[in-house]
């Protein structure tokens, strides 16, 4: 069967699935719309807690910045799956016995500020909506890559979908198609490793078979992986390359960025108990972890494959001829991710490091004249994987629909944030506290509607600066959000001024930070600095300034409480009843 | 080795507002802390401790694996598993300590 043909009947399978579950789950109450009425089982949140977090970025990109930075990008790694332990530890089962709708909310009510609610609504806003565009491109990039369709079409049928299961059901709606997702997502990324790690190493399961020997040259894949790349003037795939103090630094961000992002803690609202909260963020990780446990794997083993395909007889030896080249590498050549050009002119195609100094007097010996894969996009490694290890064209079709269960997924639980702080944070608690419960949801629904089209058109129209986006929204996320609820929780003195100011000098230092190296907004040219290394304030990359933030935040609510007034007994008593699980009730009606 | 003092299991059977003894809840609160602190310390040991930082002093150590040092599998493994096995043990810790001073929910 033709592969265009196969890719659209199982990418079609799952939307029709995510439409019937979103018919069957339709949200009656703003309890169902918000918060699903706390009855989700906390194993299937977790599955849906994994799908609402790993977004086109793990699904496609993540195995790709492994395998081409090696040891140096397990930041990612550490970082997107330690967060977990501080939502379980520090925020999920207080934010759950607190049993409000939203992240906003907790902050208005703890701190006893609209203005406190509000800075909170912003931080939210800029966070989510920043993290919408990339899924919102994500999937339009999916469609038209195995759909054949016009970037726009594609993009359009996935907000159509989105809109049906998001509008309709709410986050009840949302849930049960994000454990759908789940299944789907993780069929798919698990097939080709399992085949590529037989391949190479003769064992089954991927994390293992890393750590294994090398079928093909008896002794083990890493350091089969570190001679290959040192042979052609990489740097070696183990060792440690940048600065400790950034990599530190960055893997914190990452950590802290994840714990602070409002649309994986509202996910926890959703469980009937707190310690369902606990219970529920551990599934989470298991679920997490079974992809990325594998993705270093399938980078790495993805990368090995891709250098011995080039060089069949070794590296010493001339390496394979352009015309010579196997199905894949043509197939991708015609996507643009992959672009070869014979700068020497000897119909072969010479894959090395041509920046290494070191290694320039073996390529000019070799006749080299530079590396000859001109355009290497780090996305192939997944997208590729099955061809690479010549698999039936069915399980192409599942990472086909697995990208595209990946992205919605996340972009649904980001519109949810967005929406849920519209009409609950700002309409209902700020503008028109008298609206009925049946005018709240219809005005959920009504910003849900505004909030798809919105990230659509944002999608068609991308700002030009999608791969900082992700580093702003971890940024601001442990700058700003993160501090403020665990200070909310664990610090009883904790009063408005000091959570207020913390916010403010988070979000400021953070954005004045990332900016001044990568432009105001983005905008190319607009940056005060250059972006290299010699001009970081104390080494640290722009990347990595979500934990320095986090601690300046920290260090401004603590200084402004001291000379501030403590908070009413009130509050102080709703702290001690937060941080005890009993009593615990389910849907609030407000 | 964590063993909470302090723990009157009868005679609590209310929310908050019936743990009248704010002794309890006081020891309550300090118990959670003490687990959250020995659990973070972790948390950061195994990750940016022996996957960063410690990396080159794990490499001192004869263990090799998969013909690399320790530091790496921590990184990309390691840490992810350390992670995991920690929430579910804090989670079965706090549902022991939730039922011994009465805070658990029916």
């Amino acid at each position: 069967m033709d592969q265009f043909v196969l890719n659209l009947i199982v990418v079609g399978a799952t939307f029709a699935l995510y439409i019937g579950i979103a018919i069957w789950a339709r949200a009656g109450t703003t309890a169902d719309y918000y918060t699903a009425s706390r009855g989700v089982n906390p194993i299937v949140n977790g599955a849906a807690t994994a799908a609402d977090w790993m977004s086109a970025a793990s699904f496609i990109s993540m195995a790709g910045l492994i395998a081409f930075v090696g040891y140096g990008n397990s930041s990612y790694l550490m970082g997107w799956t330690g967060g977990y332990v501080l939502l379980a530890l520090l925020l999920a089962p207080y934010l759950r016995k607190f049993g409000r709708f939203t992240v906003p909310e907790f902050i208005g009510d703890r701190f006893y500020s609209q203005s406190a609610r509000i800075v909170a609504v912003i931080c939210l806003l800029v966070i989510s909506i920043t993290y919408v565009i990339g899924q919102m491109t994500g999937a339009g990039v999916a469609f038209s890559r195995f759909l054949e369709v016009e970037n726009t079409t594609g993009l359009l049928i996935a907000s159509t979908v989105v809109f049906i299961y998001a509008v309709l059901g709410g986050m009840k709606g949302i849930t049960y198609t994000q454990l759908a997702q789940y299944c789907v997502l993780i069929t798919a990324y698990t097939i080709p490793a399992v085949f590529i790690s037989l391949q190479l190493t003769s064992n089954p399961v991927p994390a293992l078979g890393l750590f294994s020997t090398h079928a093909e040259s008896g002794i083990p894949l890493l350091t089969r992986l570190d001679q290959v790349l040192t042979e052609l003037g990489f740097h070696d795939y183990t060792g440690h390359h940048g600065t400790t103090l950034n990599m530190v630094l960055f893997t914190l961000s990452l950590m802290v960025g994840t714990a602070g992002l409002p649309h994986v803690i509202i996910r926890f609202f959703t469980v009937p108990k707190v310690a369902d909260a606990r219970k529920s963020a551990g599934w989470a990780l298991v679920f997490i972890a079974l992809l990325y446990l594998t993705a270093p794997a399938v980078g790495a083993m993805a990368k090995l494959n891709i250098l011995s395909t080039i060089y069949p007889d070794g590296t010493s030896e001339p390496p394979i001829a352009y015309a010579d080249k196997p199905d894949w590498m043509s197939n991708w050549e015609q996507t643009g991710l992959l672009r070869f050009e014979d700068k020497n002119d000897d119909g072969l195609i010479q894959y090395y490091n041509d920046r290494s100094e070191d290694f320039a007097s073996v390529a000019a010996e070799r006749g080299w004249e530079g590396n000859e894969i001109v355009v290497f996009n780090q996305d192939i490694l997944v997208l590729a994987n099955p061809e690479i290890a010549q698999l039936p064209g069915w399980v192409l079709a599942l990472i086909a629909a697995g990208g595209l269960a990946a992205a919605l997924s996340t972009a649904a639980g980001l519109l949810l944030a967005i929406s849920s702080a519209i009409s609950h944070d700002v309409l209902k608690s700020v503008l028109l506290p008298g609206i009925s419960d049946r005018q709240e949801l219809m005005a959920a629904r009504i910003s849900m509607a505004f909030a798809i089209v919105l990230a659509t058109w944002l999608g068609l129209n991308p700002p030009g600066f999608a791969a900082q986006v992700v580093a702003l929204a971890f940024g601001l996320a442990a700058a700003t959000l993160f501090p403020a609820l665990m200070l909310g929780i664990f610090s009883k003195k904790m009063n408005t001024q000091g959570a207020v100011a913390g916010m403010l000098v988070g979000l400021i230092t953070t954005l004045l930070y990332i900016f001044t190296y990568l432009g105001w907004f983005f905008v190319p040219g607009t940056n005060m600095l250059q972006n290299v290394e010699e001009n970081w304030l104390f080494g640290i990359s722009p990347l990595s300034f979500g934990a320095v933030g986090a601690v300046l935040n920290f260090a401004t609510a603590w200084a402004v409480m001291k000379l501030t007034k403590a908070p009413p007994p009130e509050i102080q008593e709703l702290v001690e009843s937060i941080r005890v699980p009993r009593g615990a009730a389910g849907a609030i009606d407000h | 080795m964590l063993a909470v003092h302090c723990v009157p299991t009868e005679g609590f059977s209310g929310g908050v507002e019936s743990m009248t003894n704010e002794h309890s809840a006081a020891a309550y609160w300090s118990a959670n802390l003490r687990i959250i602190t020995i659990c973070m310390v972790i948390w950061a040991l195994v990750s940016v401790g022996f996957g960063i930082v410690l990396r080159p002093l794990l490499a001192m150590l004869p263990i090799t694996i998969g013909g690399t040092d320790l530091g790496f599998w921590f990184a990309q493994q390691g840490s992810i598993l350390t992670f995991i096995a920690l929430i579910f043990y804090y989670t079965w810790y706090m549902n022991r300590l939730d039922r011994r001073f009465g805070v658990d929910e029916q």
